[in-house]
């Protein structure tokens, strides 16, 4: 188990964090037809707008309340309003989905309630179009309590609470953000061929997965229906991927009854081996064909890929959940978890980390920790670290604004489990060579 | 948090009357002139333009004072370089936590902050920006920096410009009231010379001013300070005995050298090293005014000499694209701030100007566009994704210039784009940009890539696919 260290330093030095609002604007855009606003000052906007943009080499729709001195010192209710009403009659979208930055919950604002007014105000203007808050200030958490507080918020908001007749094929799925759009359509896939319906929330393999529209489009193109939320109380069971998405599998189960079964991390073999049975036990059916050749290549791929990992010490930072998938899969190959960095502290999926402290930081943190590490896994933010310690970096998480497809990648699942092993073992073998195969030992051997 | 929010009250009231005081009522409109529509826009904040504005400063460390967001979200985002010193590419922030906040530890904070900084990395300063939380709880940097500067020795520079009180562009002149305020001036330099100029407003991004310096240095020309592509602390606190000045991103810094030849009596005029004719006419009027202010005459002599030289040549190496370029159509959304002066370039090597964005422009720049297009109707203010979209449909552009957040817009419309602002990877100054920019316009026009994505889906009905064809003729 390991022990939680919390910060000491007054300055956070390379920040490896990314804010909470950021975390609820990316759920919100895995909603069809959605716009995040984010409500303060405009720069925190344009901010989150650009990283957003970097990482996923998208258009992101992403509007502001535009807070300015005078809102900022009478509050900032009448701005809120006016950029719902904005929003609703140039973009028409199906769902609003506000997220509150530092300046005006620093204020205490009552965002919940300015939004229950203006709804009861202006419901004829709004109707066909959701309004959902998520309360994520700044100077709290970071992208997974923001993207775990944005589904909870559109869950409370949407889905029917009255009961409903249960479809036994029907499951949610709830991913925590570091699932890609790859995971997610594979989770799809996977859920479909065990003639399972699923509903995934939210499923920014729609908007974000790089396909190009006819018009522009303003606001999300794909993702999460807001009729399938609705519905969401017809589903027989809840799935919710990461420790971070139990607070909406809890509403789900408060509202409509449906119970959840969470994983903490769909990589690795043993995680997988575990919700392969869940599906085939909800399904009644046996595990398709495909499902069992991708569980043998995996088996595969950790025969050929242990030796490389065994023993090599890995220097990783990212969000809690994350941390947990990465370092509960390298650990069961072998490798040992050399120093492990992360953005808040409140997570329990913290302890469960094989790693014997975990330090709430910042990359200085992870620098200063990784000087004698094989490999430093964080986000592109890193790369200056890597380059300085000479310790090579492989990219996971948000954000990835320095390498092409990171949405594409698969890494969860027998194959996203492959496909992490490989990724691992390429990167350890381009930077150190491994030992002379037999073949070129004998050689050796001869001519010393 | 409701004890906090009594004294952010008071504080915002403060705030408020302290600003309406010390400005006219004409300052004022004009920090607001162009006010962000809640809803209908986005765009950067005060606090953005004031550390994009001093962020190339390469040996200062640069502290931002406030929740995550401002840093966490922004940082390592811009292409300048550096000739030495990477500090500044250290990000350093308070990330302030609710507790800081409620409990009023916020300054507290700050203060151990900087003396960390200063242990840690011992920067040549330390400058100290707020944001919107760190402003509106009444957090007094400009104490705090005050009472680490006796006690460090080390300067330590306040930047007040909170994102909420406007946009980018009132940060970037917030940026330069703070260097006026607490750093040029403050070191005298040890051999003045008759040749030394500043550059403001330039960000030697991806390194371009170092296509520029070689042709000064030719000149004997110094670059004492440039503010800030690549300068050093100590070159910007002694910016003051530089002989003469230019600046060249206009909005950012012209009141910087206004407020300069008031106090130091340094010359300066606005000009660009986009564009041939830009280049040569800046290089004119620097040796000009270090003529004026008593730099030897043949200095004059010397500057026609090389820019007809240099010009020879890059005309010579033009000729290789003007007949692939020539008649091809550009959209400019750049922002504004160097609109007029790309504008110029791209007319030089012989394209059509089907657009620009005018923005952010001062109305000197506007002027300057209108004369150089004579069409006022190819100016727009801010437009919206779907109006770029159509417009670049509309008016059949070939290409479009602009900066990242705006690429998508031309990508999904399948047409070639350029990226000519601050993340983008090549240098287009002095004569040597110039070409690079022509070779860069023409791989993204000719980029095979570009009949294959507009290829119709082998899936697709002939009826769609003779509408589109029909659409796009
Ligand atoms: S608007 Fe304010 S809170 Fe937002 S990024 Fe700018 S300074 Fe920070």
């Amino acid at each position: 188990m390991a022990r939680v260290v919390s910060q000491t330093k007054s300055a956070a030095v390379n920040p490896l964090k990314s804010s909470q609002p950021l975390g609820a604007a990316f759920a919100f855009l895995g909603v069809d037809g959605a716009i995040p606003l984010l409500h303060g000052s405009q720069g925190c906007t344009s901010f989150a707008l650009a990283l957003l943009a970097r990482h996923f080499n998208e258009a992101i729709p992403l509007q502001t309340t535009a807070m300015n001195e005078a809102a900022i010192i009478v509050g900032g209710a009448d701005r809120l309003e006016e950029a719902i009403l904005s929003l609703k009659a140039r973009t028409r979208p199906r769902l609003i989905g506000i997220c509150t930055t530092a300046s005006v919950e620093a204020r205490d604002e009552d965002v919940v309630g300015d939004v229950e007014n203006i709804k009861r105000r202006r419901a004829i203007e709004l109707v066909g179009t959701e309004v959902v808050v998520a309360n994520t200030p700044d100077f709290d958490g970071a992208i997974e309590e923001g993207w775990s507080k944005a589904v909870t918020a559109v869950i409370e908001a949407t889905a029917r609470p009255d009961k409903q007749y249960r479809n036994p094929r029907k499951i949610a799925i709830l991913p925590g953000w570091n699932l890609t759009v790859a995971d997610i359509e594979h989770l799809r896939e996977t859920a479909v061929s065990f003639g399972l319906d699923p509903v995934i929330l939210p499923d920014v393999s729609g908007a974000l997965d790089g396909s190009i529209p006819e018009e522009w489009m303003p606001i999300t193109n794909g993702g999460t229906k807001l009729q399938e939320i609705r519905d969401l109380g017809a589903t027989m069971q809840c799935i919710a991927i990461g420790e971070h998405m139990r607070r909406p599998a809890e509403a789900l189960q408060r509202l409509t009854g449906v119970p959840y079964v969470l994983f903490r991390s769909l990589t690795g073999l043993e995680n997988v081996d575990r919700f392969i049975r869940v599906l085939a036990a909800m399904s009644r059916k046996q595990t398709p064909l495909n499902v069992r050749r991708n569980r043998m290549q995996l088996q595969d791929a950790m025969l050929d890929g242990h030796s490389h990992m065994a023993g090599k010490k890995i220097a990783i930072a990212s969000e809690p959940d994350q941390l947990f998938q990465l370092s509960n899969f390298f650990a069961a190959m072998g490798a040992e978890i050399a120093a492990a960095v992360t953005t808040t502290g409140t997570s329990k999926a913290l302890e469960m980390v094989p790693a014997k402290t975990v330090k709430v930081g910042d990359l200085s943190d992870l620098e200063s920790l990784a000087a004698m590490a094989d490999l430093i896994v964080t986000h592109s933010h890193g790369r200056e670290a890597a380059r300085r310690l000479g310790v090579p970096l492989m990219r996971v998480g948000f954000p990835m604004f320095d390498r092409f497809g990171s949405q594409h990648k698969l890494t969860v699942l027998y194959r996203g489990t492959r496909d992490v092993i490989f990724d691992f073992a390429n990167i350890i073998q381009a930077n150190h060579p491994p030992n002379p195969g037999p073949l070129d030992s004998t050689d050796r051997r001869e001519s010393q | 948090m409701s004890s906090l929010n009594a004294k952010n009250k008071d504080a915002f009231h403060a705030l408020a009357s302290e600003r309406s005081g010390s400005k006219g009522p004409k300052a004022r409109r004009r920090n607001c002139a162009r006010p962000m529509a809640p809803g209908t826009a986005v765009g950067g904040c005060a606090f953005d333009g004031a550390k994009v504005a001093l962020q190339p400063i390469t040996d200062v460390a640069h502290l931002i004072h406030g929740p995550l967001a401002c840093e966490g979200n922004s940082w390592d985002n811009r292409g300048a370089a550096s000739s030495g010193p990477t500090l500044w590419r250290t990000s350093f922030t308070t990330d302030l936590t609710e507790i800081d906040i409620v409990m009023g530890h916020s300054e507290r904070r700050l203060f151990k902050a900087i003396r960390e900084i200063k242990d840690g990395y011992a920067p040549a300063a330390i400058f100290v920006y707020s944001t919107c939380v760190t402003a509106m709880i009444g957090d007094d940097i400009d104490v705090v920096c005050k009472r680490a500067t006796d006690e460090f020795a080390l300067p330590v520079v306040p930047v007040n410009a909170p994102g909420f009180v406007g946009s980018k562009n009132l940060g970037n002149k917030l940026a330069g009231e703070a260097l006026l305020k607490h750093v040029i001036g403050t070191v005298e330099p040890d051999e003045p010379g008759l040749c030394d100029i500043n550059i403001l407003g330039e960000f030697n991004l991806s390194g371009e001013f170092w296509q520029v310096k070689p042709l000064l240095h030719r000149l004997g020309i110094r670059v004492r300070a440039c503010i800030p592509g690549d300068a050093r602390y100590l070159q910007v606190a002694s910016a003051h005995r530089s002989r003469a000045a230019m600046t060249v991103c206009s909005t950012a810094f012209v009141t910087l050298a206004r407020k300069m030849q008031e106090r130091w009596d340094i010359p300066f005029f606005e000009g660009s090293f986009y564009g041939i004719s830009g280049t040569s006419e800046a290089l004119r009027r620097i040796a000009d005014l270090l003529v004026k202010k008593g730099a030897d005459p043949s200095l004059l002599h010397r500057t026609e000499i090389l820019v007809a030289e240099e010009e020879e040549k890059v005309w010579k190496r033009l000729e290789a694209y003007r007949p692939r370029l020539e008649g091809k159509r550009v959209l400019l959304n750049t922002g504004g701030v160097k609109s007029w002066s790309v504008v110029h370039a791209l007319m030089e090597i012989g394209m059509e100007i089907v657009g620009t964005s005018v923005k952010k422009s001062t109305l000197e720049d506007r002027e300057r566009v209108k004369q150089t297009l004579k069409e006022e109707n190819l100016l727009f203010e801010s437009m919206s994704p779907r109006e770029l979209f159509s417009l670049l449909l509309e008016r059949k552009a070939d290409i479009m210039l602009s900066g990242g957040r705006t690429q998508y817009i031309a990508l999904k419309a399948k047409l070639p784009w350029l990226d000519i602002n601050q993340e983008r990877h090549h240098a287009y100054a002095g004569y040597e940009g110039i070409v690079q920019l022509a070779r860069q316009i023409d791989l993204a026009i000719h980029n095979p890539v570009w009949p294959q994505v507009r290829e119709p889906a082998p899936w697709e009905p002939a009826l769609v696919v003779e509408k589109r064809a029909k659409r796009e003729a």
